[in-house]
């Protein structure tokens, strides 16, 4: 048993650190930190700049111009980029349709989608959801029928991720016949957006943010060489995402990030019994659970990534950290809504946009923490749902 | 031992109840949010006509003097409803303050209007600095020969951007604090308007020189606050009896949704994992309830208010909390959209724990008073 990082992890630790400090724009750091709205550019900036440095593809193989990082040194970047307050790299392209692209996708497929993918030059999103399939997925119904050399594809795909911004999105179809198992007659298409019949409407949640998204297929007519895999064998492309790579799904690193602005902030806030929020027991007790909570969730990860780096599939431990991940964010969120007292009541959205001159109404960030909050509450319902990865423990750890 | 209402107590719950289901569709309230307003005037015409107004007033300026269950029969109602007319801010705070401190002129001048329906009222009490705690009043009065002074500031004052009339809590040479009616528009008042996340409206107050004649101050009391202090727990109170309402209706909603949502070829309500979730959901509804009850009827009696109100606020917000989110949970992806009415009831369950002293600060007063009973 040795936690320490090797000498070699340790200097690359440091070039990861250098390359923040110098290269990560404070324009961007300033709108993170200030919990301002990011535009598109600003996570393509983000992205490109990690491009160009040959880091955009963290988890892919080399051979397609990934890192080749090993999970430790993945570990080690993901922490020092949320010490650095940067965005999340968006996961669309560079976490998903990539991956399922070098895996599954032809080598003119590969030719033709990667490099726009790795240099962050074409905007995706995901396209599985349904309204009518959620938690079962396998149940989805939007149907693409052959014609000749296309595909002709009907149906909904609804909160889908930025979808606004999108170029291409990537769906799961049904092609096979009510014959097949529901699994079993499932492709993976990939869309041009800009393809007579492609319709996106907003969804707006409950911060008022327009970040999800209806996309309407009506008689969308979709080149085959836009499959990826084979036909009724897109199933396994999603099975393959699925357990693929979830680690950073913990963003332990984050969340220690926000304990400690939350601390600052406990400590300029009077609890009423006079001291502040930070000295008081009640609030203490509560934080020092949280954070232990945090500890523990940080060496099941560091535990999963001694497994990976032996070789060994994280499996099913990747839902205890999507699990204890979501939660100790939404834990952390409930904290902020608290410590904003009074003032998680406005809701004063252009405050947090840039070039807003007003006045300020709140302490900080404080008064967008209701909102921050109410957005969260997806965490634990996308991407499998918190019950789901339950199911999963019970069945395939459990045994039951 | 009897928890049952009285057959007027019966009559005014169905009044409201219906003014609710008729006036209070999910797209209504959307409408009247989108129009602007901070809430509907017929409606606040609609309770003064139905004498729903003269609830909480004293009787001697034509108010009914009601108990603290009548005022929460309406009050659990509204939670129901989300409605947003400012019943908390005009009739339990503003007029409260009125009733409680000012003169018999300054009484028999504004209630009756209360009453009628004719004048908004807002409270302008805490601070930036002071968080919930209601002694901590930094915003000074200066009694000049011919007018009164203030400085200082005030935030999130519920329904001060609709009020016809602001009162405004400061402190005085003599360290008491005092309140004062001051008319929006008044130089030296700067008022920041804003809309809530449940929709209401409230605004932060600026006071730089503020100047009001001799006769703004609202009574002669030496110190306001033990006053303030009971009209907060009344405040309170009447949440609490608003949060059992929003939660009851989003107990329905998530077990109605429940049913009719299918996935694997089933309506999820069947999965025991989900049963159990809405079991705890309607156990909390319960527990809430009761302590409820409790406090109400300890408030309507002689006993340690202060006490009773701190058990049902810390007790209720921490169901408020968990409800909200098992609501949101269990519809899944739709329950974080503007667009679905569940999401509405969370955040007015979220400002209701926010207001008149958080979960926390009234565990903390209710744990420092434990010795009491
Ligand atoms: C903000 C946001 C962004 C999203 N982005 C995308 C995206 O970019 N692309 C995309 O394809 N999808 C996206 N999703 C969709 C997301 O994956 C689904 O919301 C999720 O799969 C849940 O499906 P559902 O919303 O239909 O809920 P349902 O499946 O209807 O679930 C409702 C409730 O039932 C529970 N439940 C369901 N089945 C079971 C069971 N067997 N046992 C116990 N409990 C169960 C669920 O956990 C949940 O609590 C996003 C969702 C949100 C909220």
């Amino acid at each position: 048993m040795d936690i320490r990082f090797s000498p070699q992890e340790t200097a690359f630790q440091e070039e990861v650190r250098r390359f923040l400090a110098d290269e990560y724009p404070a324009d961007i750091r300033r709108k993170m930190q200030g919990g301002l709205q990011l535009e598109r550019e600003d996570h393509v900036r983000w992205q490109q700049l990690l491009a160009r440095r040959g880091w955009a593809g963290v988890n892919w193989p080399v051979e397609h111009g990934g890192t080749g990082w090993t999970p430790v040194q993945k570990y080690i970047f993901s922490t020092e980029c949320a010490l650095a307050h940067t965005p999340r790299i968006v996961p669309f392209g560079l976490g998903m349709v990539g991956p399922v692209i070098y895996t599954f996708g032809t080598e003119e497929q590969k030719a033709r989608f990667l490099p726009d993918i790795l240099a962050s030059r074409v905007w995706w999103c995901q396209g599985y959801s349904e309204p009518n399939s959620g938690s079962d997925l396998a149940s989805l119904q939007t149907r693409a029928v052959r014609d000749g050399e296309h595909y002709v594809v009907n149906g909904t795909k609804t909160w889908t991720t930025m979808a606004q911004w999108a170029e291409w999105i990537f769906c799961l179809v049904r092609t096979g016949g009510p014959e097949l198992k529901p699994q079993a007659g499932i492709s993976f298409l990939l869309i041009d957006m800009k393809t007579p019949g492609v319709r996106v409407s907003p969804i707006r949640l409950l911060d008022g943010t327009p970040e999800v998204n209806e996309v309407h297929f009506e008689d969308v007519r979709v080149p085959v060489e836009n499959l990826i895999g084979e036909e009724n064998r897109g199933w396994t492309c999603a099975k393959y995402l699925l357990t693929h790579e979830r680690t950073g799904i913990a963003q332990v690193a984050r969340s220690r990030v926000r304990i400690a602005e939350l601390r600052k902030l406990a400590a300029q806030t009077p609890a009423g019994s006079g001291g502040s929020l930070l000295e008081d027991a009640f609030f203490l007790r509560r934080l020092a659970e949280l954070e232990t909570e945090l500890i523990a969730l940080e060496y099941t990860e560091l535990r999963t990534l001694a497994n990976l780096s032996a070789g060994k599939s994280p499996g099913p431990a990747s839902s205890i950290l999507k699990i204890k991940g979501t939660e100790v964010a939404q834990a952390l969120d409930e904290f902020f809504v608290e410590v904003a007292g009074l003032h998680a009541l406005p809701c004063v959205p252009e405050q947090f946009r840039e070039g807003f001159t007003g006045d300020h109404v709140g302490p900080g960030t404080l008064a967008a923490a209701a909102g921050v909050y109410l957005n969260n509450r997806k965490a634990s319902i996308y991407g499998g749902s918190n019950e789901i990865q339950r199911n999963i423990i019970a069945k395939e750890v459990l045994g039951l | 031992m009897d928890f049952d209402y009285s057959d007027e107590q019966q009559l005014l719950r169905d009044s409201v109840a219906r003014f609710v289901r008729e006036e209070y569709a999910f797209d209504a309230r959307k409408r009247l949010i989108a129009s602007g307003q901070a809430f509907s005037a017929s409606h606040w015409s609609l309770f003064a006509e139905l004498g729903w107004l003269a609830v909480p007033l004293p009787e001697s300026c034509g108010g009914l003097d009601g108990s603290a269950v009548d005022n929460a029969i309406i009050l659990e109602e509204f939670g129901r409803g989300l409605v947003l007319e400012p019943w908390i801010p005009t009739l339990t705070l503003g007029a409260g303050a009125i009733a409680a401190l000012g003169s018999p002129a300054q009484q028999q001048a504004l209630l009756a209007r209360v009453v009628a329906g004719e004048l908004q009222l807002a409270l302008a009490h805490f601070e930036s600095a002071a968080r919930y705690d209601a002694t901590a009043i930094a915003t000074r009065a200066l009694r000049h020969a011919d007018h009164w002074q203030l400085d200082g500031g005030k935030c999130v004052v519920l329904n001060a951007p609709a009020a016809d009339l602001l009162l405004v809590s400061a402190r005085e040479a003599s360290g008491g604090v005092a309140v004062f009616l001051v008319e929006p528009g008044t130089p030296g008042l700067r008022m920041q308007p804003y809309r809530n996340i449940d929709g209401t409206m409230a605004a932060e107050l600026l006071l730089e020189g503020l100047r009001l004649p001799v006769d703004a101050r609202l009574g002669d009391q030496p110190d306001a606050l033990p006053a303030l202090g009971i009209l907060h727990d009344r405040a309170a109170l009447l949440a609490c009896a608003e949060a059992v309402g929003a939660m009851a209706v989003l107990l329905q909603k998530t077990v109605e949704y429940t049913r009719t949502r299918r996935q694997f070829g089933v309506a999820i309500g069947s999965f025991q994992a989900l049963q159990h979730r809405m079991a705890d959901m309607f156990i909390e509804v319960e527990q809430s309830r009761s302590i409820l009850m409790m406090a109400l009827l300890t408030a309507d009696s002689s006993g340690d208010i202060p006490r009773a109100v701190s058990a049902a606020k810390s007790r209720i917000g921490r169901a408020a909390r968990k409800v909200g989110q098992e609501a949101i949970q269990l519809h899944g992806g739709i329950g974080v959209t503007e667009d679905l009415d569940v999401g509405h009831y969370v955040k007015r369950l979220i400002a209701i724990e926010a207001l008149f002293g958080n979960s926390d600060w009234h565990l903390r007063r209710f744990g420092s008073a434990g010795h009491a009973a």
